[in-house]
């Protein structure tokens, strides 16, 4: 199936006074209808700020996008107009972020706030706007979304707040859905009851879904795709069951080691693995791998960059051991 | 509703706000009553000249130095008083509000320009920019009102960009832009709401500090001759100081209590807007 969203070359780099800084290379990603693109990685890896530039909302200074391209529906997005893209943000593409608490403006009711969200793209009277409004709530499986629609947000708990959230990024029905880190502030009860709503509207409204999160158990749970980013770029891309069956980059190997796994041999207690060392900061990247300081396995060919290249049917890794077949039993002994 | 009901319950709270807020409502009411216990025109001359208070019956405040009836010009001079500080305070909220969402939501070049701009207004001392402004556009009410409004503006202008640099950052600004919105979208109905209320105890104050200048100008004699202000009274008293001092003494003592008033007004407005008050 053609992408909704192709996404070629994209990067971004911040301008700082250290100098200028990569925090997103030479990025593809490809967002199909009805499925679930999760973007994994490390804090600072540059999955937010991927996200922020699919929209355009980089904060300037001192990012910039610097290259690539954005399709949607044949136009390139890194080249629309600003008025024009204001039209694709919220109406076409529509993002919920990671804070519920601070994402709601607190000077107005809920209610306010889906109108609000209804009438930058719909021409719709204040009344319809409320219906609509109603409606959403409900939608977001808001128990009373009569009486929710007067409340102001600090009244809410942190799970109705992102379910608020939602309705309002849901509003205008997008085709596309960017979840940045929707479910991280959520204790882990919510957690699974906004996946789950999130699933569901996934698949009433066909949208295709970015999903950011450092969460592997999450992305086991709603994802169809993963692209694990390491410092900016993409270090392995797979289908979700061969790359937790599969992985092949060793810092894969690393995440998915580092996770609490209830299922793997029952009854025996096993210590969580860490992967050693620190993401190195944008301004003291290697020129090689930059996964090679912290990597077990790392040989003198890392002090090259490895390209993505494919090591199965549609799996791309970016490892110069990626193809020796026990690398990954090395990397987790 | 339930916002305003609460917010009323902190202001409350604050005793000398309470008084200050009867004082004004005291000065609101001899505005609008004046028309009916003065029915003549408060400018005409009713009786003898320099009647001290209390001597006649019919002039309970006296008379000035023309013989016109000083309790009507306290009484219509209070509406003409609170308007002009009110449209005044207006006028220097609306320059202040542009000019420190600009700066303060765009940043960088805008933000220096903008900040020069306002320094420039700053560093000129505000009565004589006043007396200044107002000498060359005329001496109308129009002129006075925007002459004030123009020295005024500059504190609401640095509080409110402030206020938007600290604001503009927060997630729901963010949320807003990526639904769509316009800048000025976003500085109207998102960032400027949240904004509002220390402008409002702001502007109250401004609204005091209006009062003053316009007593200021009227002094001097360089305010409009054709209203009756309190500050116009002060004036045309002034050239009998020292004999008949009632004169000036009258509206002044009318000055000094609606400005303490509204200053009053402005710490409770400021109490009752202050979260970290709210619980005490």
């Amino acid at each position: 199936m053609a992408p909704l969203l192709s996404i070629r070359g994209l990067t971004t780099h911040l301008f700082t006074d250290e100098g200028v800084l990569p925090a997103v290379q030479d990025l593809d990603l490809d967002v199909i209808q009805d499925r679930t693109l999760a973007l994994v990685g490390e804090s600072g890896c540059g999955k937010s700020m991927t996200a922020l530039s699919i929209l355009r909302l980089v904060p300037d200074p001192p990012a910039r996008i610097v290259g690539g391209r954005v399709m949607f529906e044949g136009r390139d997005l890194l080249t629309l107009p600003e008025r024009e893209m204001r039209g694709v943000r919220g109406n076409d593409i529509a993002m919920i972020f990671q804070e519920p608490m601070t994402s709601l403006n607190p000077v107005f009711t809920v209610g306010d706030q889906i109108v609000e969200a209804l009438t930058i793209h719909r021409n719709m009277s204040p009344r319809e706007a409320l219906d609509r409004a109603v409606e959403l709530l409900e939608l977001v499986q808001i128990p009373d979304p009569r009486a929710r629609v007067n409340d102001y947000p600090h009244r809410l708990s942190g799970g109705m707040r992102q379910r608020v959230m939602i309705a309002m990024a849901l509003a205008c029905e997008p085709k596309v859905l960017i979840a940045d880190e929707p479910t991280t502030a959520l204790d882990v009860t919510i957690q699974a009851q906004v996946l789950d709503l999130l699933r569901d509207l996934q698949r009433r409204f066909h949208m295709g879904v970015i999903l950011i999160t450092h969460d592997l158990g999450v992305v086991a749970e709603v994802a169809d795709r993963v692209v694990v980013m390491y410092a900016g770029r993409k270090v392995e891309e797979a289908p979700v069951d061969a790359l937790f069956k599969a992985p092949r980059h060793p810092y894969t190997v690393g995440l998915l080691g580092s996770t609490p796994r209830p299922d793997a041999a029952a009854g025996r207690r096993e210590r969580l693995q860490e992967i050693a060392g620190m993401v190195p900061s944008l301004a003291e990247m290697p020129t090689g791998c930059a996964f090679a300081p912290r990597c077990p396995i790392a040989m003198p060919a890392c002090a090259q960059r490895p390209a993505l290249q494919p090591v199965a049917a549609d799996h791309d890794v970016a490892c110069f051991a990626a193809h020796e077949p026990d690398h990954a039993a090395a990397v987790r002994s | 509703m339930g916002v305003l009901a609460a917010f009323w319950r902190r202001y409350r709270r604050n005793r000398a706000a309470l008084i200050g807020l009867a004082i004004v409502v005291v000065v609101v009411i001899m505005a609008f009553s004046a028309p009916w216990l003065f029915p003549h025109d408060p400018l005409r001359i009713v009786g003898p000249s320099e009647l001290w208070p209390m001597q006649d019956a019919r002039f309970p405040l006296g008379t000035d130095s023309l013989g016109r009836d000083v309790a009507a010009g306290i009484f219509y001079g209070a509406g003409t008083t609170l308007l002009i500080g009110l449209v005044a305070s207006l006028v220097a909220t609306i320059i202040g509000v542009t000019i420190g969402a600009l700066a303060g939501y765009y940043g960088g070049w805008w933000d220096d320009a903008l900040m020069r701009f306002t320094e420039i207004f700053q560093t000129i001392p505000n009565l004589i920019f006043l007396l200044a402004l107002v000498a060359v556009l005329g001496p109308t009410i129009e002129n006075v009102v925007l002459g004030i409004g123009i020295i005024s503006w500059t504190s609401i202008a640095r509080l409110v960009r402030a206020e938007f640099m600290s604001l503009r950052d927060r997630e729901f600004v963010l949320a807003g832009r990526a639904m769509g919105m316009s800048d000025l979208r976003l500085i109207a109905t998102q960032i400027l709401p949240n904004a509002i209320p220390p402008v409002i105890v702001l502007a109250s104050l401004i609204v005091a500090g209006a009062v003053l200048f316009e007593s200021a100008l009227s002094f001097l004699g360089l305010s409009d001759p054709n209203i009756a202000s309190w500050g116009r009274l002060i004036g045309e008293g002034r050239l009998l100081i020292r004999t008949s001092w009632y004169i000036c003494a009258i509206p002044g003592v009318a000055i000094l209590v609606t400005v303490l008033a509204l200053n009053l007004i402005g710490d409770g407005l400021n109490d009752a807007f202050n979260p970290k008050l709210r619980n005490r």
